[in-house]
C-alpha cells in the first residue's frame, strides 16, 4: 500500500513544458512519436558526423518564440534552442507576455557552453605551425578573427541572459554547469525553494546543441561515443556500450500549488520528491546513491500504476549498472535517450517533461526497444532518474497533479 | 537579537566560521589583507603568454601556483584547493576530507585551451589544412582521456568534492562577474531552509588566457592603460578606461549559528541578507534606469531586515568601467539617497583587478576583513575625481573605521546582479 497525501501548498507542481528534440516542437509531437503504430522509430543522422551518429533538432520556426532577428544573429543555436522551449514553456504555462509575473520570476538555467568558430580555429591551426612566432600569431589571428559578440554567444551564462531579454524573465537567474547533474540539481533547488517559502515561481530547464564538431570531441577524447550502426540504449550494452548525442531544449515552468491556484493555472503533474547525490562511481556506488533515493520515496509508490523513465545514457559502465538497479524494481522502463539522444544538462529536465506529459494523460508511451516491457493499466507515477555518464546521481518522483 | 539563533525572519542565522582569500597580491588572508590596506597593486604585465599584438598587456595573474599542464581549468581548481584549506583550517569544522555539508561552487566554464587543441590537431597529422574532422579523428586514435576528464563542466567541482568530501551533489554556478556571490546566496539558502548546517561556498578563476583576454578586449571591456600596469585599474576616476582581468579565489564555510555556537567555533560575521535581479536591457549593458541594480540592493537590504541607514560601507562592484561604475553610483545613491555621498564605497579592484567568477567571494572576504579589522580597504588610482560619481570611495589611501554592516555588490555581463549584506561578528 502507499501512502496517499493531501495536497500541500507548497507542493511543486508543473504548469508549464516547453520540449523540441529530434522528435519536434511541443509535447503534441513527442506524444505522437513515442506511440507510433507499429512501434518506435528513432530520428537519427548517421551521416553529417559519421561515424558519430546523432540526433538532430527538429527545424525550428524561430520568429514564433525569437521574433526579432537581431536577438537570434546575437545567439549560437543552442541558445536559440534553449530560448525557444523557454517560450514555449511560458506559453504552456499562460504567463507569455505577463510582465508583473515575469518581473518575479526566478530561473535557473542549467547549461554548458557555445560553439567556437571552427572557420577560424581551422585557419589558426593550419598557419600555426608554419609560423616563425606562433603565440604572436595566435594573438594576430584571434584579434582580427573572432568576432566581437561570439564570446556572449558562448557564455554559459547568456542563455539565461538571452531568456531574459527575449521572453523578459528577469525575477533572478542562476546557471548551472557540469553536465547531467546541473539539470537535475537545478529543478532539485528550485522544488527546495518553493517548499522552503524561497520562491513561488520558477522558470527551470536547459539546452544543448549536439550538432557541434566540438561537442563530439569532447567525448571521443573520452572514447565514449557509440561509432557503429545506431541501437537503442539497452542494446548498446552488448555491443560495449556509447553515447549517441542528441540536441534538446526543455524548460519546464515550476511553481508552488498554492500560487497556481491563486492565478487559476492547470498543473499537469506534480514533482514529490527530487534528490541528487554523487559518488567516486566505483563498483555498485551509484546503485547505493540510487537505493537511498528510492528508499526515501517507496513508501509513496504506488505499485502497478507506476514506472520508470530513465536518463541512461548509454555510457557502458553507469548504463549497465543501473540497468541491474532498475531490474530489481520490477517496474515497466523507458530509457529516453534512445529516443531524444542522450543531452547532457537537460536530460533530468527533459525527462520530467515526458514523466509528466505521460502522468498527466494517465498512460506510458509505448516501448522503445525489446527489452522494455509495455504497459497497458493507468499510469500515476514515474520515477525519473538521472545517472551522470561521468559522475552524478539523481531521482524523482513525478505524479499526476 | 543577542542569544538567538534565528534572524529577524525567524530564519536561521548563518554566519562566517572560515574564510581563504588568494589573489595576485598573494596567497591567504595575513598576505592579501597586508597588501590591500596598504594600497599595493598585484596587477603586472602579463608574461605568461607574448602580448604581441594586443591591446592590452596587463593583467592580475596568479603565477606562483604551478600547475602541470597549464591549463585555465587546472589552475582554477588548484586555486579554490588553497582558498578551501585555509577557510576550513580557520573554521576548524569537519575533519580532513570530510566536510559536513555542500560545496556551492563559482567556476568560470570550463573549456578546451589553445595547447590541447595544437596537440591534437599535431596528433592528425594533417598537412596543410586542418579541421575539426582531422581533430576528432585524432582525438580517437590516441589517450586524451584525461583531457576530457579535464573539460567537463563538472570537473572542477567534482574533483574538489572528491578532496574535501563535501557532501551532496557539488554545485557549480555561473552567473559571469556575480557567480561568487551567488555561490554564498546559495550556501545561505541551503541553511536557511534547514538542508544543511553548513556550507562551502568558494568562488574561483584563473582564465587569464591569449584567447580569454582578446575576448573582453574585443568587446572593448578591458583598460588599455597599460603603463604602469599597477595604474591601470581606477575605479571611479574620471579617467577610467577598462577593468583588468585577473585571478584569485575566496572560500567562506557558512554555519547556521546554532551549528557554530554548538561547536565552540569562532563566529567571524554574519551573511545577513542576499538579493538578486536579473537584467533583461542588454547582453553585456544595464538598463538606463538602474532599476535591476536598485531593486538588488533593496532586496538584500530587505532580506536581511537592515535598513539602509544601518549600511556602514560598501564594497563596490567597481570594475574601472565607465559603464559600471556610473551604474554603480545611479543604484548606490538611489537606495542611499541623501546619504550615499557619505557612505565609504571602495574598490578592491583598483588593486587586484577583476577576479570575475571570483570575485564575489574573493570580495565578501575582504570586506568581512574590513569589518573585523576596523579597517576600510581603498581604492587607488583615484586621481581625477568624477563628477558625475560624487563618491567616497576611501581614495588611495586606507581608513580606520568601525562599521557593524556593510554592503557588497556584484554585477555581470548577461544581466547578472547580487548584493550580499554582511554584518560584524556580534560582539
Amino acid at each position: 500500500m502507499s501512502e496517499t497525501r493531501a495536497p500541500n501548498p507548497r507542493d511543486a507542481v508543473i504548469t508549464g513544458i516547453g520540449l523540441v528534440s529530434c522528435l519536434g516542437a511541443g509535447l503534441d509531437a513527442h506524444w505522437e512519436a513515442l506511440n507510433r503504430p507499429g512501434g518506435f522509430q528513432p530520428v537519427v543522422d548517421a551521416e553529417r558526423f559519421a561515424p558519430f551518429t546523432v540526433h538532430p533538432m527538429v527545424p525550428l520556426e524561430l520568429d514564433r518564440q525569437i521574433p526579432k532577428k537581431g536577438d537570434q544573429r546575437q545567439m549560437e543555436a543552442w541558445q536559440r534552442i534553449g530560448t525557444y522551449a523557454a517560450g514555449l514553456a511560458l506559453d504552456d504555462a499562460g504567463v507569455k507576455g505577463n510582465a508583473e509575473l515575469l518581473g518575479r520570476m526566478d530561473m535557473i538555467v542549467a547549461a554548458g557552453g557555445g560553439e567556437r568558430d571552427y572557420a577560424v580555429d581551422g585557419a589558426i591551426l593550419s598557419a600555426l605551425p608554419h609560423a616563425a612566432n606562433p603565440e604572436a600569431l595566435l594573438n594576430e589571428r584571434l584579434m582580427n578573427e573572432l568576432r566581437p559578440t561570439l564570446f556572449l554567444a558562448q557564455l554559459s551564462n547568456l542563455l539565461a541572459g538571452n531568456i531574459s531579454i527575449v521572453h523578459g524573465v528577469a525575477g533572478s537567474s542562476r546557471t548551472f554547469m557540469g553536465e547531467e547533474p546541473s539539470g537535475t540539481d537545478a529543478v532539485r533547488i528550485a522544488c527546495a525553494r518553493i517548499a522552503a517559502g524561497q520562491g513561488e515561481c520558477f522558470l527551470v530547464g536547459g539546452s544543448y546543441n549536439t550538432e557541434r564538431p566540438d561537442i563530439l570531441l569532447q567525448y571521443a577524447m573520452g572514447r565514449l561515443l557509440w561509432r557503429r550502426e545506431y541501437a537503442p540504449v539497452w542494446r548498446r550494452q552488448a555491443d560495449g556500450g556509447g553515447l549517441v548525442l542528441g540536441s534538446v531544449g526543455c524548460f519546464l515552468v515550476i511553481e508552488s500549488r498554492a500560487h497556481a491556484a491563486a492565478r487559476g493555472a492547470r498543473a499537469s503533474a506534480h514533482i514529490a520528491a527530487i534528490t541528487s547525490d554523487r559518488c567516486r562511481r566505483e563498483p555498485g556506488q551509484a546503485s547505493a546513491n540510487a537505493a537511498r533515493q528510492l528508499a526515501a520515496v517507496r513508501p509513496r509508490l504506488a505499485a502497478g500504476s507506476s514506472a520508470v523513465i530513465s536518463g541512461a545514457s548509454g555510457a557502458p559502465g553507469p548504463t549497465t549498472e543501473e540497468e541491474s538497479f532498475l531490474q530489481e524494481l520490477g517496474l515497466p522502463v523507458r530509457a529516453t535517450a534512445t529516443a531524444l539522444g542522450h543531452s547532457m544538462e537537460p536530460s533530468l529536465p527533459a525527462n520530467l517533461a515526458l514523466a509528466a506529459m505521460a502522468v498527466s494523460r494517465g498512460r506510458l508511451f509505448g516501448p522503445l526497444e525489446a527489452a522494455e516491457a509495455p504497459m497497458e493499466g493507468e499510469l500515476q507515477q514515474v520515477l525519473v532518474t538521472s545517472w551522470g555518464h561521468w559522475r552524478g546521481e539523481g531521482m524523482a518522483l513525478v505524479e499526476a497533479a | 537579537m543577542a542569544g538567538s539563533d534565528r534572524d529577524s525572519k525567524s530564519r536561521p542565522v548563518v554566519v562566517v566560521t572560515g574564510m581563504g582569500v588568494l589573489t595576485s597580491l598573494g596567497a591567504g588572508q595575513a598576505d592579501n589583507w597586508g597588501a590591500l590596506t596598504g594600497g599595493r597593486s598585484g596587477l603586472r604585465r602579463i608574461s605568461r603568454f607574448p602580448t604581441d599584438g594586443l591591446r592590452t598587456t596587463v593583467a592580475g595573474t596568479v603565477d606562483f601556483v604551478p600547475t602541470e599542464e597549464a591549463t585555465a581549468a587546472e589552475l582554477t581548481e588548484k586555486l579554490a584547493g588553497m582558498v578551501i584549506e585555509e577557510a576550513i583550517a580557520e573554521s576548524g569544522i569537519g575533519s580532513k576530507g570530510d566536510f559536513p555539508g555542500p560545496l556551492m561552487l563559482a567556476v568560470p566554464p570550463v573549456e578546451m585551451d589553445w595547447p590541447q587543441r595544437r596537440a591534437l590537431a599535431a596528433a592528425s597529422g594533417a598537412n596543410e589544412t586542418v579541421t575539426y574532422e582531422d581533430l576528432l579523428r585524432a582525438a580517437e586514435s590516441g589517450d586524451f582521456s584525461r583531457w576530457y576528464r579535464r573539460f567537463l563542466f563538472a570537473s572542477v567541482g567534482e574533483n574538489l568534492a572528491d578532496r574535501f568530501g563535501t557532501k551532496g551533489s557539488p554545485v557549480a554556478t555561473s552567473t559571469a562577474c556575480a557567480s561568487g556571490a551567488t555561490a554564498i546566496q546559495l550556501g545561505v539558502e541551503a541553511i536557511r531552509r534547514g538542508e544543511a548546517e553548513a556550507a562551502l561556498c568558494v568562488g574561483t578563476d584563473a582564465s587569464v588566457t591569449q584567447e580569454a583576454l582578446i575576448r573582453f578586449s574585443l568587446l572593448s571591456a578591458l583598460s588599455t592603460r597599460n603603463d604602469p600596469p599597477a595604474a591601470a585599474a581606477r575605479p571611479f576616476s574620471k579617467d577610467r578606461d577598462g577593468f583588468v582581468m585577473a585571478e584569485g579565489a575566496g572560500a567562506l564555510v557558512l554555519e547556521s549559528l546554532a551549528h557554530a555556537r554548538a561547536r565552540g567555533a569562532r563566529i567571524l560575521g554574519v551573511v545577513e541578507g542576499c538579493g538578486e535581479k536579473a537584467d533583461g536591457f542588454h547582453r553585456t549593458r544595464s538598463s538606463p534606469d538602474g532599476r535591476p541594480i536598485i531593486a538588488c540592493l533593496r532586496e538584500a537590504l530587505e532580506d536581511a531586515g537592515a535598513a539602509p541607514e544601518t549600511v556602514g560601507y560598501v564594497n563596490a562592484h567597481g570594475t574601472g568601467t565607465p559603464e559600471n561604475d556610473k551604474m554603480e553610483w545611479l543604484g548606490v545613491s538611489a537606495v542611499f539617497g541623501e546619504r550615499a555621498g557619505a557612505i565609504p564605497i571602495s574598490s578592491n579592484k583598483s588593486m587586484i583587478g577583476h577576479t570575475l567568477t571570483a570575485a564575489g567571494a574573493v570580495e565578501a572576504v575582504f570586506t568581512l576583513l574590513a569589518m573585523q579589522h576596523g579597517r576600510l580597504p581603498p581604492t587607488i588610482n583615484y586621481e581625477i575625481p568624477d563628477p558625475a560619481l560624487p563618491v567616497d570611495c576611501v581614495p588611495n589611501v586606507a581608513r580606520d573605521a568601525q562599521v557593524t554592516r556593510a554592503v557588497s555588490n556584484s554585477f555581470g555581463f548577461g544581466g547578472q546582479n547580487v548584493t550580499l549584506v554582511l554584518g560584524a561578528a556580534p560582539g
